[in-house]
């Protein structure tokens, strides 16, 4: 399957970015995760849940600290784990407190921070972990595209059928729920998906700048768009184009690729809520 | 409990409509927190019939919706029977007070009107067919011209009759209506009250309306509850209006807008 990539990109690549299989594996990968952050971030944005998903990424720094306490090499498990475990308590909690949600998050959020640097920091070995905040699109290997790959399938059928039921959810609960939605179920099984593609996501584009990878491109969609088919599709443009811009605008100025992507990506934003604001002026 | 009693309405009411949709709540309790919001209601809704629940805010009119749509957990029993059959759940067509949206959102009114009437993923786009059953179901609610309008940019009144549409399309048995009266002038809300009983004789639905404006309301529906976390008093409007002691019991607010019988609306029958 790679190889076959590999081949096609040997076409579409210029020939000083076409030598290295790390260009190819990471071209690929962007390719396949920008779409996704593209069609997730369009509920998150709309359903507010921008600093949630800020929680969720940061969160993924006491799964990496606890994955070392129990000795397991690999921490995207315990990543997972612990995400997943977040996405759901949050969203049970919603429906139980009256405070506001942003200062429990907030809470969350210094928590998560805290004993994951605490944990990780023993004996000053904090700065090996250091990667897991920027990331490293170029050291994506083929392993983690076919993950990659597969979430991308599972989020596109996942959007195909449930799509509906979470923009009916997002727009009123109780309008929802008269039409037979089970809400809960809707809500968190998007919230999981949501925690499970950020923790495969994180080691590419890193911890800092993940939530705007996942929050810019539908912000900016959201700018120009009137309806939900358009939305959904400019985010997914917008995510792709500053994807790949910033993938090799990074090659070219030796940066971090994440970094150098999100600069993009709020240049597109820029210009849309500029063209917004222009067109609101002509139009109305 | 002043006219709790109300076989004389039931019979003269509910038989005459009786062969569709009717609810029958008893001794219904819900608790939010410690505090019981909703305490000991008792509620039978006829078939075909247009009832207004009224009651000041935090009476638990919303919450009693909430526990009919089967969102809150509560004590007590639910009872239907639709159609002579008992014990279904009735088919409930819902037009909420607002939605949680900002004004920005990229929504228009005809993707809102696809995700009810259809499966098909409306972040594909919608297609032509879809957009035209759209502006039908509109149409119908006079309310064609809006389908390209983001929801957004909808007055209170226009947003009211798309979600009457849209809660149309589920061919409900049974209506709810949250304030619909919201954001809505008044000339606005005459015609869409007048839209709602003109829907009952046409489709043969129950139809409930959750509202705090007894005088705005009692022209249109066939009979009132009063509500403050129990039933305070249930009767014909017109009965409800002229009593004082209801009035007196029920506190102030009510008392005050009674003493409004002069607003021109409220003098022309439908």
């Amino acid at each position: 399957m790679i190889d076959l990539w590999y081949k096609l990109a040997d076409y579409v690549l210029p020939f000083d970015l076409a030598r290295y299989i790390f260009i190819k594996n990471a071209l690929l990968a962007v390719l396949l995760v920008t779409p996704v952050f593209g069609v997730l971030g369009t509920m998150v944005v709309s359903n507010r849940m921008v600093f949630f998903t800020e929680v969720l990424g940061h969160s993924a720094l006491t799964g990496i600290a606890i994955g070392i306490l129990c000795g397991i090499h690999d921490p995207t498990f315990p990543m997972i784990t612990i995400a997943v475990v977040l996405a759901v308590l949050v969203n049970i909690l919603k429906g139980m407190t009256r405070a506001s949600m942003d200062n429990v998050l907030g809470v969350v959020l210094a928590f998560m921070i805290a004993l994951g640097i605490t944990i990780l920091s023993r004996q000053g070995g904090f700065v090996k972990f250091t990667t897991y905040l920027i990331g490293d699109i170029l050291a994506v290997t083929p392993q983690q595209i076919a993950w990659i790959a597969a979430l991308f399938v599972v989020v596109f059928v996942y959007w195909y059928f449930a799509g509906n039921a979470l923009i009916l959810t997002s727009i009123n609960e109780s309008l929802a729920r008269s039409r037979r939605i089970r809400t809960f179920l809707v809500e968190t099984s998007f919230t999981i998906l949501l925690a499970v593609v950020v923790m495969v996501a994180i080691r590419l584009v890193g911890i800092l700048i993940i939530n705007s990878l996942l929050v810019l491109p539908a912000a900016a969609g959201r700018n120009v768009a009137r309806s939900v088919g358009s939305y959904t599709a400019l985010s997914v443009a917008i995510s792709m184009l500053s994807g790949t811009t910033g993938l090799f605008a990074s090659y070219y100025w030796g940066t971090a690729s994440g970094a150098t992507i999100v600069l993009f990506a709020v240049g597109c934003y820029t210009i849309s809520a500029l063209t917004g604001r222009i067109r609101h002026k002509l139009f109305v | 409990m002043l006219f709790q009693d109300n076989k004389e309405i039931a019979s003269s009411v509910g038989d005459e409509f009786c062969r569709h949709c009717c609810i029958k709540i008893s001794n219904l309790t819900v608790r939010l927190g410690n505090k019981p919001v909703l305490d000991n209601v008792n509620l039978h809704i006829h078939c075909g019939e247009v009832v207004a629940i009224v009651g000041p805010n935090g009476a638990g009119k919303t919450t009693l919706l909430r526990a009919i749509l089967g969102e809150l957990p509560y004590r007590g029993a639910m009872e239907s029977r639709i159609g002579g059959v008992e014990g279904r759940i009735p088919r409930i067509g819902y037009v909420p007070q607002n939605l949680q949206l900002d004004l920005d959102s990229p929504i228009n009114v005809t993707d809102l009107v696809v995700l009810a009437i259809s499966k098909h993923p409306v972040w594909l786009g919608v297609t032509r067919r879809l957009s035209e059953e759209a502006l039908h179901v509109l149409s119908v609610f006079s309310a064609g011209h809006l389908a390209k309008k983001k929801i957004g940019e909808l007055s209170g009144g226009e947003l009211q009759r798309v979600l009457l549409a849209i809660a149309m399309t589920a061919e409900p048995e049974l209506l709810l209506l949250d304030e619909p009266g919201s954001g809505v002038d008044i000339q606005g809300l005459s015609l869409f009250y007048q839209l709602v009983r003109s829907l009952r004789e046409q489709h043969d639905i129950s139809v409930i309306i959750v509202t705090h404006d007894l005088a705005g309301i009692s022209n249109y529906v066939d009979r009132i509850i009063l509500l403050n976390h129990s039933v305070v008093a249930e009767g014909k409007p017109a009965e409800v209006l002229s009593n004082e002691k209801i009035l007196h019991t029920f506190g102030p607010s009510l008392w005050n807008i009674s003493a409004m019988p002069t607003l021109p609306y409220l003098k022309e029958q439908p």
